[in-house]
């Protein structure tokens, strides 16, 4: 993806992009495989005795197979598309990342303010 | 698209323009590149919405008594072969090969239909439990999380068909190509959101 155009003489059509290989294309696959047979091992096998050290697993090896996927079947470098595929990527994630976090913040914040049993002489303090 | 091959051409003739040498070639591709990562927006806010009432159960079903993780963990390994066989399909594709490209194209497609029929089958062993989206805000949130992506799967499938009758009438054509291109972004872009839905939606649910 990166050396379009030049490089690739022998199919210069339209959109000289995501050119694979085989081996990268099995890496990737076999590399996905794993990602994803190790959480749900976690899980349903209850190996770790801790739920947070799981679910910290999981969204942590969830984010290595997404840039495993990102880079050997999107064909994601920082210099597709000179750099731009990568400036929208970086944009969406910080947009994605403010929406979540936000979010959850917020909510949680309302809920706890919310709570029904709530210490009466601390809600009339706020008002 | 215009053909960006004429750079000696240009040499003997004033060039009145600026000519982006890499534009026109790749613009198609940046452009669906945007639309991914506009459909991201999408499927960002869906997840921030069940990270926010996922919870919510109103004393109906939680995840633990829903979730079979064997159907799903079969489920992503459909769409994993799905992402490997589609790749099969772009070499094949490369090679010029029409034959190999349907043949690879026909498989990602069935993967894909064993998805969708699969998430079908789910939804309806949980409607028949009661859990439908109008039980709690975690069921709905978790509804329209997930049929969103089924259906973007849907709608996938329906390309890729139509994709492959373009290839049988016209053959590997470069607009052919490039629509390939553009379906195996999008192919592999739905593995990518699957990924945060089985791990935030259905193994973080099972573990409570």
């Amino acid at each position: 993806m990166s050396a379009h155009s030049h490089a690739h003489d022998d199919h210069h059509g339209d959109g000289g992009a995501g050119h694979g290989t085989f081996n990268s294309y099995m890496i990737g696959f076999i590399l996905s495989v794993i990602l994803t047979a190790i959480p749900f091992w976690l899980v349903m096998d209850g190996v770790l005795d801790s739920k947070i050290a799981t679910a910290l697993w999981i969204m942590g090896l969830g984010v290595v197979q997404i840039i495993v996927h990102m880079v050997y079947f999107l064909h994601m470098n920082t210099k597709s598309e000179g750099g731009w595929n990568m400036l929208a990527l970086i944009f969406t994630l910080v947009i994605v990342a403010i929406a979540i976090a936000g979010s959850m913040w917020v909510m949680y914040h309302l809920n706890t303010n919310m709570m029904p049993d709530m210490d009466h002489d601390m809600i009339k303090s706020f008002g | 698209m215009t053909m960006a091959n004429n750079t000696a051409a240009q040499t003997e003739m004033p060039v009145f323009y600026l000519k982006e040498e890499h534009h026109p070639e790749t613009g198609t591709m940046l452009g669906f590149w945007i639309y991914l990562m506009s459909d991201s927006l999408i499927f960002g806010i869906l997840f921030a919405t069940y990270a926010v009432i996922g919870q919510n159960y109103a004393a109906g079903p939680a995840p633990t008594d829903l979730f079979d993780l064997e159907l799903v963990a079969i489920n992503t390994s459909m769409l994993l072969f799905s992402s490997i066989t589609y790749g099969f399909a772009m070499l094949q594709m490369e090679k010029g090969s029409i034959a190999g490209t349907q043949l690879w194209l026909a498989i990602t497609g069935l993967f894909g239909a064993a998805f969708v029929g699969l998430e079908l089958y789910e939804f309806h062993e949980l409607w028949s439990l009661g859990a439908t989206p109008m039980r709690s805000g975690f069921l709905s949130a978790f509804y329209t999380l997930v049929a969103t992506h089924g259906l973007h799967v849907t709608f996938g499938i329906i390309w890729l068909v139509t994709l492959m009758i373009q290839v049988a009438k016209h053959g590997l054509i470069p607009a052919n190509k490039r629509r390939l291109m553009c379906l195996s972004m999008f192919w592999h872009f739905l593995d990518v959101i699957w990924i945060g839905v089985f791990s935030v939606v259905y193994l973080l649910g099972v573990l409570g």
